[in-house]
């Protein structure tokens, strides 16, 4: 399998390169936007932005192929951009309206795409994890090679759950990537204030899961992490570790007062070590792209987040009907 | 061009807040999530980030400013070489917000005249009750006399034969043939593949159970005791009966979550209780209670075939028990079908799981008085058939319900304003709701007995709503 090419600093072509910077400036812009909606009031309830840690999905999804799954928790957005889902229905399902892809009826937490084999979107911290190694468990009963990337943050990591499923997902081998998104703060819990572990991902050694930590800011090392979690899930070893060290720049939610950390450690973060800059840096010297190249995508990117802006405004809300929809599936087959 | 900067709202509830303190001044130049102000609510004081780049053009609302509504420009940010006069018409985030919200208001306008009458919930009960009575299975069919556990696991051996993506999990499912048995011979049939034990990790599995169904397959969770499913019940609520919901109708969890629940015999408070009613008062879950072995084969199949998450409770006492049991090669019964066990027209007794065993022991001894009840066994309590019990009612005009679960928040208390609300005018009696005493299970054999509902006080209640 693909194992022999996990140490190698993966090749990367320009056009890959540019592909990474678009669609983490689409996650970014959208977010803002996002920001700028909730804001207005167009946008209601919770709603936590993925600001800052863009290159942690959109290399993860590099790894990917076509059938693998997805899930995670309530910072979502991101994920669903990078799997490729439609920006106005994301952006349309915040607003509330018919047009989002739960018709408005999910939120902000809770969206789902069947299509791109997205999972949620999930309100409960830690819920997602036992599901991703569900998900997983249906591939490998099934027979294919499909992997599952369950994602969760280190705020999650504490829970309880997650280790019952470490546990059966090492016991079964179960083709599941976790994916600790380590952002730093659960809320406003630093990780040093949650936990004395030095590591999070060195808790699945107790039940013989192998991982590693990845520089979280730095699109092509989550790449080739993900590559190497990746093959080893689908040679059927079962589940690899991914603590993806990473940085949220905004709040928690959007009411989130910022008072468990300094502004100056989140503008060092911007400063130094932001993952589109980063990007931008490599196509600039590289010689990959021009100014003028990027500025072009920049201006493309605007357009599609201002036309799901658009189209989430103008969507309607969801008829009163609605509201007694889709509790029940109803079809029952008579036999099996 | 132009922007200009609004009051931002800060949380769900915010309508305005104190403009604490400007970060940046007129000339200053901002990027994006810059922190440009400080902005005080009633819980707590926030950075305000700048969403554009540019240059502040001009502040609009001073610093110290209390009870700023949200949405009101509070500057103007320009673009190089631009003033701050220049903010174009028509661009502005207000006016974009002024026009998305008529938009929202003729949607809902737009709703046709009849939407508020379609937007009702589904009756409860239909104006004229129109119970389905059908027979669950034809004349003259074979019969055989069968336990409760022998027809579950022949249910479940059935569908697994039909759909190779049915399979059943749990604690000691597997190599110990089930911790009562119920999954006895599967193994072997099956293989490890479709028969899988668990380590003791009721929330964990019943998440990855969640997970498998999201993937396709249709597990059956066994669960020892619905007294361990405590600790997956967020798994089973927030994550299987919610999803078809909060996805729009895309992505639903047909799943089992079956096994024993209610009180066995001298195992305690923790090991007692019955959840009935905790389940059956959810959104997205079905749930079934068999007392026969008929309905406990029948109703199993068709939980195990339904695209919804099922919570299917049975009883250890009568697990052992034997009834007859038709001899068919697919024998299913639907939900949301009540059975009659017995026609009477002095007084009506509904009751499900193993209150149909006192339910129907009084019945017996009552007629031995000439009081003749109906007895009504539910089988499902979500969904429920109140149409027979309703058409009941209207007969009887006297109904007493009996269950093993706390009096509080019963399935009775319901049955009961549904007959309110839709019989009220056929009581003759107030309704009697027999359910198990309201304290923790005690252990002491005595005390247990007490806890309990029995024969005894299902006769005294009769007794009472009848005046005999």
């Amino acid at each position: 399998m693909a194992a022999r090419r996990t140490t190698k600093k993966p090749n990367i072509s320009a056009e890959e390169l540019l592909g990474y910077y678009r669609d983490m400036l689409l996650i970014r812009r959208f977010e803002e936007k996002a920001g700028q909606l909730y804001g207005m009031g167009l946008i209601g309830g919770f709603c936590h932005l993925y600001i800052g840690q863009e290159a942690v999905v959109v290399g993860l999804e590099a790894a990917a192929k076509e059938g693998d799954k997805r899930v995670t928790s309530y910072r979502d957005h991101g994920h669903m951009l990078a799997c490729g889902m439609d920006p106005n229905g994301v952006m349309a399902e915040l607003t509330g309206r018919e047009g989002g892809y739960s018709k408005g009826k999910g939120g902000s937490m809770h969206m789902f795409s069947k299509e791109k084999h997205f999972y949620g979107g999930h309100g409960i911290v830690g819920a997602q994890v036992p599901i991703g190694a569900g998900l997983a468990f249906a591939d490998k009963y099934l027979g294919n090679d499909n992997v599952t990337f369950a994602y969760f943050g280190d705020g999650a990591a504490n829970q309880g759950q997650v280790y019952e499923t470490y546990n059966m997902a090492m016991l079964w081998d179960l083709p599941v990537v976790f994916v600790i998104e380590n952002n730093k703060y659960a809320m406003g819990t630093s990780v040093q204030r949650a936990t004395k572990s030095p590591s999070l991902w060195e808790r699945g050694a107790a039940y013989g899961i192998p991982g590693e930590e990845v520089d979280g800011m730095d699109v092509l090392a989550v790449k080739a992490a993900g590559e190497k979690a990746v093959a080893h899930c689908r040679a059927g070893k079962g589940p690899y570790i991914l603590e993806v060290m990473t940085y949220r720049y905004r709040g928690h939610s959007m009411s989130d007062p910022a008072k468990y950390r300094t502004r100056d450690e989140v503008q060092k973060m911007r400063d130094e070590r932001d993952a589109i800059e980063h990007v931008r840096d490599l196509l600039l010297q590289g010689k990959h792209a021009t100014e003028d190249d990027l500025k072009a995508i920049d201006k493309d990117i605007k357009a599609v987040v201002n036309d799901a802006a658009e189209f989430s405004k103008e969507s309607p809300e969801p008829a009163l009907e609605e509201l007694w929809t889709d509790i029940y599936a109803d079809t029952v087959p008579q036999t099996a | 061009m132009a922007t200009e900067i609004l009051m931002p709202a800060l949380s769900p509830t915010m309508e305005e807040g104190t403009l604490a303190k400007w970060l940046v001044k007129e000339g200053d130049t901002v990027s994006a999530g810059d922190v440009i102000a400080e902005i005080e609510t009633d819980k707590a004081t926030m950075e305000f980030e700048a969403v554009d780049e540019g240059t502040m053009g001009k502040i609009l609302v001073a610093e110290g400013t209390e009870g700023v509504k949200v949405n009101t420009p509070i500057a103007v940010l320009v673009d190089e070489g631009e003033s701050a006069d220049d903010i174009a018409s028509g661009d502005t985030a207000a006016q974009a917000l002024e026009a998305a919200a008529p938009a929202a208001d003729a949607a809902a306008k737009a709703a046709p005249a009849g939407g508020s009458a379609k937007a009702a919930p589904p009756a409860t009960a239909s104006a004229e009750p129109k119970p389905d009575t059908s027979p669950d299975w034809p004349e003259g069919t074979e019969m055989r006399t069968q336990t409760v556990r022998e027809s579950l696991r022949d249910a479940m051996a059935e569908e697994m034969r039909a759909n190779d993506r049915v399979f059943v999990m749990g604690e000691e499912v597997a190599e110990y043939q089930g911790a009562y048995k119920i999954t006895q011979g599967l193994l072997d049939e099956f293989g490890a593949r479709r028969v899988v034990d668990t380590p003791i990790t009721e929330h964990g599995f019943a998440g990855i159970g969640v997970g498998a169904a999201f993937g396709g397959l249709r597990p059956i969770v066994e669960f020892m005791t619905f007294n361990f499913a405590m600790q997956a019940i967020d798994q089973i609520l927030n994550s299987a009966a919610k999803t078809l919901y909060m996805s729009g109708g895309q992505m639903g969890c047909p799943i089992v979550f079956r096994g024993p629940n209610g009180a066995a015999a001298r195992v305690g408070a923790q090991h007692s209780q019955c959840y009935a009613a905790w389940y059956s008062q959810i959104p997205g879950l079905k749930v079934a209670m068999p007392y026969s072995a008929a309905d406990a084969k029948g109703l199993l199949k068709s939980a195990i075939r339904d695209p919804n998450p099922v919570i299917f409770l049975e009883n250890e006492i009568l697990y052992g028990r034997s009834f007859e049991v038709p001899v068919l090669d697919d024998f299913t019964v639907p939900f949301g079908k009540a059975k009659i066990w017995r026609e009477g027209s002095d007084v009506t007794i509904v009751s499900f799981g193993i209150g149909m065993t006192y339910a129907l022991e009084a019945a017996g001894k009552l007629a031995e008085d000439g009081i003749e009840a109906e007895v009504i066994d539910l089988r499902t309590l979500r969904p429920m058939d109140t149409d027979a019990i309703l058409a009941s009612v209207r007969k009887t005009n006297r109904l007493v319900t009996v269950e093993e679960g706390f009096p509080q928040g019963s399935v009775g208390n319901y049955i009961t304003s549904v007959v309110m609300e839709h019989a009220f005018d056929y009581l003759d009696a107030p309704v009697i709701n027999l359910t198990g005493k309201d304290v923790p299970m005690p252990y002491a054999a005595n005390l247990e007995k007490l806890a309990l509902v029995t024969t005894d006080e299902v006769i005294d209640a009769v007794r009472r709503v009848t005046y005999r």
